[in-house]
């Protein structure tokens, strides 16, 4: 990419000059576009064809495996915060929200610490950073059965886990239900999220660290700023753009959350998120429901993204 | 944007590999003979699967002009094959017959006619003098029956573990519910922590109409479930509030358990009962736990509280006589015989020879004889997949904050929401 804009730049000027022969046209973005066209066409139809076809979905009357009656405008939509049991749907988008917080806010916290730790340059540096990332290589999956042991809400006797530990260590106090506390349990659901990303966004921000100037600490330090002046006014700073990607990456990734809490929990009531209630709700042929639930999760994650890809894209045209 | 050549001509490639695929598989059942009988079940292992092999040795005397084509989709106990048979109906590709459970799991099906009406053959066939009335009742849908079951299961059975009870000083298990509460009450003042063991949503949903079934009279509860009965009640306030009781005495981490996890605690002797269905007999002798005993539960007297598999006729089978042929193997002595000899279930037939079958099934088949049927939600017997849905969301919930009202009105909106559908 890089190296492909400074030969690409001089051309501009000529073609935006109007009444070049098409042919010249054709010839400069034509191969370019022929080997595009299959995975364009694949895009079309797989991602933005199906989008297009839940969009359709979801405003028909298609709740079990009948063929649709007809069109119902928004009304699948506005039964969902509604007319659901239990309000079942609002139920899981406060679900998500206490996850999405509590496991942005921690990795973020936990991520920022490391790289701050390992940025001021401690001994065996390398160990920590391939212990701290190694978690994300763990598919969620795996990751979720293991936690699903370790935090067993059994207590006393039947403790197991987590719970045991901190009975064997005399500090029965801090025994919980973990993810079955039917109103914070997304809390502690959100715990072996953090343990996989917190590397992840240590990794990112020490690459940020690294990609600072020396120049600006040493210019900082001979002006006589403390250290802590130095991280807050120089540094951080400079990380915005790190921090904003990391905001994104955590957004999207806590929005679409499912298989976590699949292995985790399995699909139930008190860890229900949208992702859980569209698997659920297809699962009784509900279609038209199904698909109105996932489009306003995609909604949801356009809300994050979208901003982002804007922001992203006057950047790089001002660069 | 360096990946797309190589990933677009990869795509290409698989798109164009997808391609020939599905015209493979389309030519591919064009060609097929008209004697072929193409089964669609999820019995892919198992007891399921030797009971299925046991019913296919007996198709194949029965019906020698035709060829088992087994089409069988392994996983997800059944969700998955679901998919696929949901598919397969839209497209009018409908394979020669399938495996649904008996009842009103069949609604779906029956409203979008995707299936045909069996009056004629149960008469053709003796089934509607074979089986129960009760069941026949269940079963027949504006006067006409679309299913012949396979094998029945029993949803309200009380298993229990001998010793912890003997060590409490019971005797026998309960027979009505307020006995049943001063055992659990015994119980736990001998230090069993978990006098009864529960498992997440769908068990809990059985324990409930368990309850219901005590509180309301086998009648009043079926009508629960086809608008006879109004889910508002006193009553059903009652059931629930014993409900709610009956989970005080059980495990706090219910929500985290599976069956298996519930029938754990009683085979280690953390607890004295479980509620479960009759599965666990042949689970309980597999895992090599002798020390079990089973009672119908406390109050529901003479409900059998079914459950089973049916095998349908689809409209538009390629091969309608085969499939009948099928279905009167199915539903033939001999071939109910083949089937839950295996599967550890019992005959949906009265006329079935109990010796032919271990201890709990031959005690089983006595009460089925003699028993009021009663049919169950959770295992499709009672209500539509979208309302087992919403009613297993409802205990889910109910377990975690335990509002009696909230349940009520839940359970409640689902019958109004699903019941005429």
């Amino acid at each position: 990419m890089t190296t492909s804009s400074a030969t690409v730049a001089p051309e501009r000027a000529p073609r935006r000059r109007r009444g070049g022969s098409a042919h010249g046209k054709a010839r400069h973005w034509g191969p370019g576009l022929l080997l595009l066209s299959p995975s364009l066409v694949l895009l079309a139809v797989f991602v933005y064809g199906l989008i297009g076809w839940t969009m359709k979905l979801s405003v028909s009357d298609q709740h079990n495996a009948l063929p649709s009656q007809g069109f119902v405008g928004l009304k699948n939509f506005t039964a969902l915060f509604t007319d659901d049991i239990n309000d079942r749907f609002v139920h899981s988008l406060k679900n998500l929200l206490i996850f999405t917080v509590v496991f942005m806010v921690g990795a973020l916290v936990m991520g920022v610490l490391w790289a701050l730790l390992l940025e001021r340059g401690i001994p065996g540096e390398g160990v920590f950073r391939a212990i701290y990332l190694f978690p994300m290589a763990v598919s969620f999956v795996a990751s979720g059965v293991v936690w699903r042991w370790l935090m067993n809400s059994g207590t006393g006797d039947q403790a197991g886990g987590l719970n045991r530990i901190f009975a064997d260590l005399h500090l029965g106090f801090l025994e919980n239900p973990w993810w079955t506390d039917p109103h914070w349990g997304m809390a502690a659901m959100a715990v072996p999220a953090i343990w996989q990303l917190a590397g992840y966004v240590m990794a990112l921000f020490l690459a940020g660290f690294r990609g600072i100037p020396a120049e600006l600490r040493e210019a900082a330090q001979m002006d006589g700023a403390t250290t802590y002046r130095l991280y807050r006014h120089v540094l951080f700073p400079q990380l915005t753009p790190t921090a904003l990607s990391v905001l994104i990456i955590l957004g999207h990734m806590s929005m679409k959350m499912f298989d976590l809490i699949m292995s985790v929990s399995g699909a139930q009531w008190i860890t229900e998120v949208p992702a859980v209630y569209v698997w659920q709700t297809l699962l009784t042929s509900d279609y038209a429901k199904a698909a109105a639930i996932s489009i306003v999760l995609l909604l949801l994650v356009a809300i994050v993204i979208v901003p982002y890809l804007i922001y992203n894209n006057r950047v790089e045209r001002r660069s | 944007m360096r990946f797309s050549k190589r990933a677009a001509v990869a795509a290409a490639g698989i798109a164009v590999a997808l391609a020939a695929s599905a015209c493979g598989s389309g030519s591919g059942s064009g060609g097929k003979s008209s004697k072929d009988v193409e089964v669609f079940t999820w019995w892919a292992d198992g007891g399921e699967k030797a009971g299925l092999d046991g019913l296919v040795a007996q198709f194949k005397t029965d019906c020698s002009q035709y060829n088992f084509v087994n089409g069988a989709v392994a996983g997800g106990a059944g969700s998955n094959a679901k998919q696929v048979l949901a598919s397969r109906l839209q497209q009018g590709q409908p394979p020669d017959t399938f495996q649904a459970h008996a009842g009103a799991e069949l609604t779906d099906y029956i409203n979008a006619g995707q299936i045909e009406d069996l009056s004629s053959e149960y008469k053709q066939w003796g089934l509607d003098s074979a089986f129960p009335k009760g069941l026949i009742d269940n079963l027949t849908v504006n006067g006409k029956i679309y299913s012949v079951p396979s094998n029945i299961h029993r949803a309200n059975v009380l298993w229990s573990n001998k010793t912890v009870l003997a060590n409490a000083g019971i005797t026998a298990p309960a027979t009505t519910l307020p006995e049943f509460f001063t055992q659990l009450d015994t119980l736990k003042a001998k230090g069993v922590q978990t006098p009864l063991a529960v498992g997440k949503d769908w068990t809990q949903e059985m324990l409930f109409e368990a309850v219901l079934i005590s509180d309301l009279g086998a009648d009043k509860f079926t009508g629960l479930w086809n608008g006879k009965t109004s889910w508002t009640g006193s009553d059903v306030t009652q059931a629930i509030n014993d409900y709610k009781k009956l989970l005080g005495y059980s495990n706090k981490d219910r929500d985290t358990f599976d069956w298996t996890d519930a029938e754990k605690l009683v085979m280690d002797g953390k607890a004295a009962y479980q509620l479960m269905g009759d599965w666990e007999a042949a689970d309980l002798d597999t895992k090599g736990f002798k020390d079990y005993g089973y009672s119908v539960f406390p109050g529901n007297d003479k409900a059998y509280q079914w459950l089973a598999d049916s095998f349908v006729l689809p409209k538009g089978a390629k091969n309608a006589e085969g499939t009948k042929c099928w279905l009167k193997t199915l539903g033939s002595a001999a071939g109910q015989k083949a089937f839950n000899t295996k599967k550890g279930s019992i005959p949906a037939r009265t006329d079935a020879n109990s010796a032919d079958y271990p201890a709990y099934q031959q005690a089983a088949m006595a009460d089925w004889k003699v028993d009021t049927p009663v049919p169950s939600c959770p295992h499709g017997s009672a209500c539509s997949q979208g309302w087992q849905g919403a009613v297993a969301s409802a205990q889910g919930k109910f377990s975690s904050d335990g509002d009696v009202e909230a349940l009520q009105k839940a359970l409640a909106a689902a019958a109004q929401q699903y019941a005429k559908k």
